[in-house]
């Protein structure tokens, strides 16, 4: 589920093939193509003016290069771009177009093993390559899964639904409506886990909003995703996926959680908090961590429960969903300086909350008072968290924290600002009543604020200090 | 490819590989992939040093791979051998040189362009036709020698042609890419590789299969490693430039040395594995003849045989011994050891009796090869990696009998013993069995690791152009025409023909060598250009007497250009300077930016000798007198050394010879 889009040839799935002979060619090139009555996937013997002679496929061009060169893939695998002036002759000798299917092998069913739903909503778990292409063709079904990750079969006895082919930041309310929606449909339908595939970019935002709109489930329901593209053979997605199917088939705990690397070495996953949890890093495999918190398991061939404030699994209880969802909503990242017309302009834009990513215990510059107390007599409710990520909102402790109370500003204590955004637009789905607003944003549903901070929920290890070295160049990175 | 990532071990040098072979006859034929370092500061993807090496980490990370399917749903051969290992591949981490890139959990930079323009230079050093858009590509590699579990690697050139031997050596391509991990360690189910050298720009070099014999081999990669060290910008040094060797006989199939770090390895290891080749034919013919010719005619059966191992006298299969060399070695469970028992695991052959003491390479045989396979797939390594019944220890031969008499083994069949935890081992004897498969067909592709005495052991299964895919990470590089001319303008000769140039002025051809081969040459011609200097005696001057200083321990690297020019210039107004060149040159590498006549002075060398023939008459006459015989040539020969050393850079030594010669005579 990572969400890397590719730049080189982008061939395309078979759902969108045209039958363009000249796939992704233009101006130029298409024209000098066309004049050696050449084709995409051609197999050719190409030749230039220096008499150098090229043996391989034509393959398509991604439509953000220039019209100036055609690519081959040679016979030793290497592609090559040659310049269309430079071509003086183009031999068709055969013609292989990509065929783009994953060998499906049955899954197979093991009475002893629970039940788990995967859920797609885009990208890819894992996937098989086209050496040709380099597109990678994502393997979905169970079969095809089966084929990928042959572990599974161990784990549990898989189902899959593809819901939607989207990009995570492509995710919004209508796609988080329809995905609670198939989670209480398989839960109801006696999945002993969810497991949720899904791009790692927004994936704490969809964990978020699902701990609000799921409620009571009696399973686990687990998002996974890669952060190195599933066609590397070092790649996190496979390990994830394993690890995902084993928290959500025969986990504990009843809650939305993200599983993804615990270290960036190949070890274990970490069950977070669905509330809690973010993205700190780009690229990197241990992406995901949880925030004011410690996470709430660890799992490798075995679940270690790291604490026991969760909601246990019991197939007894009744899930209940409220999709309710506006998205008349949006955070304002505070930056010194910010100019009050901002907020006058998301007034007027008809924005009806808004999530101030504060500076420091959760303050904003003097200028924009008169804007907030424009915004909150013009109906729109402003929360107020903290860009540092860790700590509390505690507006009580300076004046400008106080004045902001005044103006109707409320602190969310230590709820991270993606997870007030989502509370808040999910709430304003079903209430504009401004203290029916303020009351539910700080009625806790699932630990988006915490009481306490243990002190082992902020660490963040500042390295080049000599114990730190001391722990990375003792333990797996 | 990935050139091999450590020196192999020492092993026994064995005199030489004494059966001749017709080349011609058997067919042979070799091309060389040359691996070459380029000398950047960065790395090819990512902004670290190149060529900051260490031997320690701060940073450790595990890692395993996993093969990716190929186009026809099924693995590709290496991906599902290197799978079957299991290993477990660390990484050592240091921060020096190695970011979150060489970890691969950051994508890729834009491609290092001083790197692409020095690809570029090689390419044209070597006659290649630079094509126009460059595609950076994966090549996978599951061994682990790349964090990402593929190589970045992209064609610059294709087409080129060197002079060889009165014929011509066609260059197929040459590709830039990135360098891979160094090895530390390979013990059973654990691999551990150190970063440093990961990522650093090399170009490979493939020739056409167009060699022949194997001096032609050893003389072919002398010939691409001047090409490329002509332009002065690439590495020099240990480990800088690796050649993989590609050999076959007819009916043979390609097989690759890979990673020769010398030359003079080649004609060895190109001989043997010509023979290796001859001999793995002969080998199918005497399968054939004995109905062992496809697949499904290869039965092997295997018999747990640990108990009667137990009470036998061979020490490697029992347990005591087995557990002294697991803590010995500090192995740990799944890690350095595998999973399962110690299990003692006779495999049977049918109908294989004598295949195993068949020569292959020589002094080798075809258990040899077998071992090989074991070790690298099945990860058992402990020595002698496995017995067989046609070199079984002379003093427990009735521990053979038993044990063949368990596994039904009779005359007519082969019998192998491997030892281990259960799990490797039956990985090993399935292995065994694919191995007699490929034996029926002659000689399988493989990636085959060189030693010195010019054998080679099993390192891989040869991969297909099928482990090859775009990298989508990164966009293509266009190169222009005009970047191609400028690059062309600035090219410096090329080697053959600055070889012949300097032949035909009297140079010696290793002293011609050496230069270009160290970069030395480019400084000889600038100062015959500059200095007026002549190209014999300059060539000399470089390729010999500095080249000796140099040996001897003086950092001459230091001297900049210009005062090499003062030297020669000086050279020039005062010829006796020219004898005392060692003193001067030992000075100016102390001192670099002290100038020449400076060192000249303070080395009292401008001071003309006043009435020195009336001072070497003198001397000569005492000297007689020191001396208790009246030999003449020993007085001559003392007199010398003691009237020379002051007059050294001030009188030309011929004068001062002279002078002694009267002197001496005038005392007779
Ligand atoms: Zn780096």
């Amino acid at each position: 589920m990572s969400d890397s889009k590719p730049q080189t040839p982008v061939p395309a799935t078979p759902a969108v093939e045209t039958k363009d002979p000249l796939r992704g060619y233009r101006g130029r090139a298409r024209a000098t193509l066309e004049r050696f009555g050449a084709r995409v996937w051609g197999d050719v013997k190409a030749t230039n003016d220096a008499g150098s002679v090229f043996e391989g496929v034509i393959l398509p061009r991604s439509e953000t290069f220039d019209d100036e060169h055609i690519v081959l893939k040679l016979k030793t695998g290497y592609n090559v771009g040659i310049h269309y002036e430079r071509l003086r002759a183009i031999e068709e000798v055969g013609y292989r177009e990509a065929v783009y299917k994953i060998p499906e092998q049955a899954f197979p069913s093991r009475p002893h093993l629970p039940s788990v739903t995967l859920l797609g909503t885009g990208g890819t778990i894992a996937s098989r390559l086209d050496y040709r292409t380099g597109a990678v063709i994502p393997a979905f079904t169970p079969g095809e899964l089966y084929g990928a990750v042959p572990e599974l079969a161990d784990v549990a006895n898989l189902t899959t639904k593809k819901l939607f082919g989207v990009f995570s930041e492509n995710m919004a309310r209508e796609q988080y409506v329809v995905l609670a929606q198939s989670i209480k449909d398989e839960i109801e339908a006696g999945a002993a886990g969810i497991v949720i595939g899904h791009g790692t970019d927004t994936m704490s935002h969809t964990a978020a909003i699902l701990s609000f709109m799921v409620q009571d489930s009696p399973v686990p329901i687990v998002v996974v995703g890669s952060q190195r593209s599933s066609d590397r053979p070092s790649s996190d997605a496979a390990l994830n996926l394993i690890h995902a199917v084993r928290a959500a088939g025969t986990g504990d705990i009843a809650e939305v959680q993200i599983c993804m690397f615990g270290p960036t070495s190949d070890r274990y996953a970490l069950l977070h908090r669905g509330t809690r949890c973010r993205k700190m890093h780009s690229s990197y495999r241990s992406t995901f961590r949880t925030v004011g918190d410690v996470p709430m398991a660890m799992v490798g061939d075995e679940i270690t429960y790291l604490h026991n404030d969760y909601r246990r699994r019991d197939p007894s209880r009744r899930i209940r969903l409220d999709t309710s969802y506006d998205d008349r909503t949006t955070i304002l990242y505070y930056y010194p300086g910010m100019k009050p017309d901002l907020v006058d302009a998301l007034v007027e834009k008809g924005y009806r909350g808004i999530v101030i990513a504060g500076t420091g215990l959760g303050h904003v510059n003097k200028p924009l008072y008169p804007a907030l107390k424009r915004a909150h007599a013009a109906g729109v409710h402003i929360v107020m968290c903290v860009q540092t990520l860790w700590g509390f909102a505690q507006m009580y402790v300076y004046d400008t924290g106080r004045d902001l109370l005044d103006l109707g500003v409320v602190p969310l204590d230590n709820m991270l600002p993606e997870t007030a955004l989502m509370k808040l637009s999910w709430v304003l789905g079903s209430t504009d009543d401004h203290d029916e607003v303020l009351r539910r944003m700080r009625d806790v549903v699932n630990h988006e604020m915490l009481e306490r901070e243990p002190h082992n929920g902020y660490l963040i290890l500042q390295g080049g200090l000599p114990e730190t070295d001391e722990f990375t160049s003792s333990h797996w990175k | 490819m990935t050139p091999s990532a450590s020196a192999p071990a020492a092993r026994p040098r064995v005199s030489s590989f004494p059966e001749p072979l017709d080349y011609a006859a058997v067919g042979l034929i070799s091309g060389l992939e040359v691996h070459q370092q380029l000398l950047t500061e960065q790395k090819l993807f990512c902004r670290c040093p190149a060529g900051r090496f260490t031997k320690t980490h701060d940073g450790t990370v595990l890692r395993h791979m996993r093969p990716t399917l190929s186009e026809l749903g099924v693995y590709d051969g290496t991906a599902l051998m290197e799978f079957r290992t299991r290993k477990h591949i660390i990484y050592l981490l240091n921060r020096e040189n190695t970011c979150t890139y060489e970890m691969d959990d950051t994508p890729p930079f834009p491609v290092n362009q001083t790197a692409v323009d020095t690809a570029i230079e090689q390419c044209l050093m070597l006659g290649c036709d630079i094509v126009d858009e460059v595609h950076i590509a994966r090549k996978q590699y599951l061994d682990g020698s790349i964090p990402t579990g593929f190589q970045r690697t992209a064609i610059v050139g294709v087409n080129g042609v060197l002079p060889f031997r009165g014929r011509s050596l066609s260059i197929v391509q040459v590709s830039v890419e990135e360098d891979s991990c160094r090895e530390v360690t390979d013990r059973g189910h654990l691999i551990v590789w150190r970063t440093d050298r990961l990522g650093m720009p090399l170009i490979e070099t493939v020739t056409g299969p167009d060699l022949r014999t194997p001096d032609e081999v050893e003389e072919a990669i002398l010939l691409v490693g001047r090409v490329c060290r002509s332009t002065g910008h690439v590495r020099v040094g240990m480990g800088a430039s690796r050649q993989d060797v590609n050999v076959s006989v007819r009916g043979g199939r390609r097989v690759e040395i890979k990673g020769v770090p010398k030359a003079g390895w080649a004609p060895a290891l190109v001989h043997g594995e010509g023979w290796r080749q001859v001999n793995l034919l002969r080998l199918r013919d005497e399968l054939h003849r004995r109905g062992l010719a496809t697949p499904e005619s290869i039965r092997v059966e295997t018999t747990d045989v640990t108990e009667i191992a137990q009470r036998g006298n061979v020490p490697v299969l029992r347990r005591e011994e087995w557990e002294r060399w697991v803590q010995d070695g500090k192995r740990r469970r799944t890690w350095e050891l595998g999973e399962g028992p110690l299990t003692v695991l006779a495999v049977r052959v049918r109908g294989a009796a004598g295949t195993l003491a068949w020569p292959t390479q020589p002094q080798r045989t075809f258990a040899d090869e077998l071992k090989g396979r074991v070790r690298v797939i099945a990860g058992l390594d402990q020595q002698p990696i496995l017995l067989h019944g046609e070199a079984w220890p002379g003093d427990a031969m009735p521990l053979l009998a038993e044990i063949r008499a368990a596994a039904h083994c009779d005359d007519a069949d082969a019998l192998v013993v491997v030892w281990g935890p259960e799990r490797d081992c039956r990985t090993a004897a399935d292995d065994i069995r694919m191995r007699y498969v490929a034996a029926t067909d002659g000689v399988p592709n493989e990636t085959r690791q060189p030693f010195e005495d010019g054998s080679t052991d099993f390192e891989r299964i040869l991969p297909g152009a099928d482990r090859m895919y775009p990298d989508t990470d990164s966009p293509p590089t266009r190169v222009t025409r005009e970047r191609v001319e400028r690059l062309t303008a600035s090219l410096p000769e090329r080697p053959w023909l600055r070889e012949a140039r300097y032949a035909a002025a009297g140079v010696a051809t290793s002293t011609a060598h050496y230069l270009v081969r160290r970069g030395g040459a480019a400084l000889v011609d600038r100062i015959v250009e500059e200095c007026g200097a002549d190209v014999k005696f300059t060539a000399f001057f470089f390729g010999e007497r500095v080249k000796g200083l140099r040996r001897s321990g003086v950092k001459t690297g230091a001297i900049p250009f210009e005062r090499w020019a003062e030297l020669f210039r000086a050279f020039e107004t005062r010829p006796p300077l020219r004898d005392a060149w060692a003193v001067i040159v030992s000075r100016m590498a102390v001192t670099p930016t002290e100038p020449v006549a400076d060192i000249v002075a303070a080395l009292g060398l401008d001071t003309p000798a006043v009435a020195w023939r009336e001072h070497v008459a003198a001397r000569v006459q005492s000297a007689a007198g020191e001396t208790y015989d009246a030999d003449p040539g020993r007085v001559l020969r003392y007199a010398s050394g003691r009237v020379t050393d002051p007059l050294r850079g001030r009188v030309p030594a011929v004068e001062v010879v002279e002078a002694v010669r009267a002197a001496a005579g005038a005392v007779r």
